[in-house]
């Protein structure tokens, strides 16, 4: 393999090559897999595992699985697991509090974490592991529970060559094809997959199995789907002067307007892949001798998240979907100097009430929102 | 250092009632290296943890320069300092802390001071009022402006006769309801403010209490021509890591507890009350 050499050909008969090859540097390997009519991230040991045999169907409010017998292996976009769940726990325990003859004592949780690979990551979600990192690890603060998940990860990501209804990455930048952050990105063609490295790691065992390269028709095939998958993308966000405009729009009455449709249930930010409000659950044990800490995730749309001392800050719905909105598309480039949205379209997806982050925003922004550039 | 864990018992050494809602702890760290490492500026807060139930934070009241120990006045309401204050003298707590920035003491030497507080919002600056009587050279003309609802909620009351009695001090009480021992202003806080003289270039200004009142008073003193730089306001939000990762707290752009409490008034004017 020469140095100009980016891409390769892994063939869908040969594929166990690769699981061969992760094993051998002891990976677990996990897949998006439909178990019990979910989509959830599921280990898988061999190509067969990979064949989703389901289709996903999303649109504002809706998601739907429908089997199929088409051939092609990743027919799933995406469903509600995002890579959020794998780095950043739905629960981690954190410390362990003792009651002794002095008084009390603390017993921090050690962070840990098992090697473990993904296979078919969409190039949004990693986008949205690479915002994660700059909440999580680029403060003074930092997460080691997330950063001892995030350093054993592999990401295997696999290029969107089909969107829905709900996506809007290519407006975000962040896909359908992924950029970075990535450490094999896989484009699935009919009978094979271009492979393409990201990172030393994934270079490291790209070389290992031995590809051909990828002849430049098959590359631009790929190039050509991806492409399509972007253009056939209907929604746009509009990106003029975020976060200001959106400031400037705290006391518009659309918050009112939305908050009669929205439930404030937090499925929006419970599937949205950057997402990282936590609580602290406490549970001492009956005897009250020990009692335990674990981070569980949090929303801005419970009751409790803005309460303090006697008072909440954001009492109403309106309150809240502002603040979700402000800070996902705004206040977060001001915090992070990066939006903290990826164009997944989960969020309006998975919204029992159908309201479109999309629509929502060009409504509170403006008519005009659409029209201006940056 | 891992931390969500970095817990530190502390004993408590005495509690005084302030009023029947409040109480002032004082506490001791267990651990001797812990006592003589801590270090804090006023305004700086703790998250306060009782053991079963959960944290809450805390401004630390006392002198940063009185390594014995540290003093936090609670206020009773909800789950957790229902709890701290059934806990006696010698029981421990755990302390986080400290944790974001504090009052502009370094640059107010040499300026005039304004104090504007109401209710509980006494407690965090208090520390810092006692910081600049000690060093009282370093600093301009100080006047304390504190408001309460009733006489029977106001705090440290010796403390503030004390202050008093300071040269080149001004301090104005005033109660939203009078009562018999009452001699100071009845009203709110606001009609304090006609009644102080100001350099506004020279002044800078310390506020908390609620956002409402707070607001009223910058206000006041941008219209009468102080910068919104120099003014300093302690904002209270649900702090629960005290770190800026657990994303309760935000006030526009800023995280409280990592870029705040104590921010200043061109920071924080368009996000006020929301």
């Amino acid at each position: 393999m020469s140095d100009s050499v980016d891409s390769w050909i892994l063939k869908k008969v040969s594929f166990d090559i690769f699981f061969s090859a992760l094993k051998s540097e002891d990976y677990k390997v996990l897949s998006p897999q439909v178990e019990d009519g979910a989509v959830t991230w599921f280990e898988a040991s061999e190509a067969d595992d990979l064949k989703q045999g389901f289709s996903d169907q999303q649109n504002i409010g809706s998601y739907r699985l429908n089997q199929t017998e088409s051939d092609v292996w990743f027919s799933i976009v995406h469903g509600a697991q995002s890579l959020k769940s794998l780095t950043f726990k739905p629960r981690q325990a954190t410390v362990k509090i003792i009651k002794t003859e002095a008084g009390i004592s603390f017993q921090a949780e050690q962070p840990k974490a098992e090697k473990i690979a993904v296979i078919g990551a969409r190039a949004c979600d990693v986008a949205a592991l690479q915002i994660q990192d700059r909440v999580f690890l680029g403060g003074a603060y930092q997460d080691e529970y997330f950063k001892a998940n995030r350093e054993s990860l592999l990401i295997i990501a696999v290029n969107c060559t089909h969107a829905h209804e709900t996506c809007f990455c290519a407006s975000m930048n962040t896909g359908p094809k992924v950029k970075a952050g990535f450490d094999i990105a896989l484009t699935e063609l009919k009978d094979a997959f271009i492979v393409e490295a990201g990172s030393m790691a994934g270079k490291r065992i790209v070389e290992a199995l031995n590809l051909t390269v990828a002849p430049k028709d098959m590359s631009k095939q790929a190039d050509r789907l991806i492409e399509h998958c972007a253009v056939s993308q209907k929604k746009r966000m509009p990106q003029q002067n975020l976060p200001q405009a959106l400031y400037e729009k705290q006391h518009s009455e659309h918050w009112d307007d939305v908050a009669t449709r929205c439930l404030s249930c937090a499925n929006c930010t419970m599937v949205c892949p950057t997402c990282f409000c936590h609580a602290i659950e406490e549970t001492p044990d009956m005897a009250r001798q020990t009692s335990e800490r674990v981070r569980v995730w949090d929303s801005c749309f419970n009751p409790e998240h803005g309460y303090i001392h006697g008072k909440n800050m954001r009492p109403t719905t309106a309150d809240r979907y502002r603040m979700w909105m402000t800070h996902k598309l705004g206040s977060w480039i001001d915090q992070f100097d990066s939006s903290g949205c990826t164009g997944c379209g989960r969020c309006t997806t998975w919204c029992p009430a159908g309201i479109d982050l999309v629509e929502e925003a060009i409504a509170v922004l403006g008519e005009d929102a659409m029209e201006k550039k940056a | 250092m891992n931390t969500f864990a970095d817990f530190h018992a502390a004993r408590i050494m005495g509690k005084r009632e302030e009023t029947p809602d409040v109480w002032t702890f004082r506490l001791r760290f267990e651990a001797q290296n812990i006592a003589d490492r801590f270090a804090f500026k006023g305004g700086q807060f703790n998250m306060v943890y009782l053991f079963g139930v959960g944290e809450v934070p805390i401004s630390i009241m006392s002198d940063p320069d009185d390594k014995e120990g540290l003093d936090h006045t609670i206020r009773i309401v909800g789950r957790v300092t229902r709890g701290i204050e059934k806990l006696n003298v010698g029981e421990t707590l755990g302390i986080r802390g400290p944790f974001g920035k504090g009052w502009p003491l370094e640059e107010a030497k040499g300026k005039d001071i304004v104090v504007i507080t109401g209710g509980l919002g006494c407690a965090p600056v208090v520390g810092a009022i006692e910081y600049i009587f000690r060093r009282r050279e370093d600093y301009g003309q100080i006047k304390i402006l504190h408001g309460v609802k009733t006489p029977r909620d106001m705090l440290y009351k010796a403390r503030f006769e004390t202050w008093a009695r300071y040269p080149d001090t001004q301090v104005l009480l005033a109660s939203d309801q009078p009562a018999k021992a009452w001699h100071y202003h009845v009203g709110v806080v606001t009609e304090l403010f006609d009644m102080v003289d100001i350099t506004p270039e020279k002044t800078i200004v310390m506020m908390c209490g609620p956002e409402i009142m707070m607001q009223a008073g910058a206000k006041h003193l941008a219209a009468r021509g102080v910068p919104p730089q120099q003014m300093y306001l302690s904002m209270e939000r649900n702090m629960q890591c005290g770190i800026g990762l657990c994303g309760h707290c935000q006030v526009g752009p800023y995280f409280a507890c990592k870029d705040g409490p104590v921010m200043t008034y061109d920071q924080v004017a368009p996000y006020l009350g929301i």
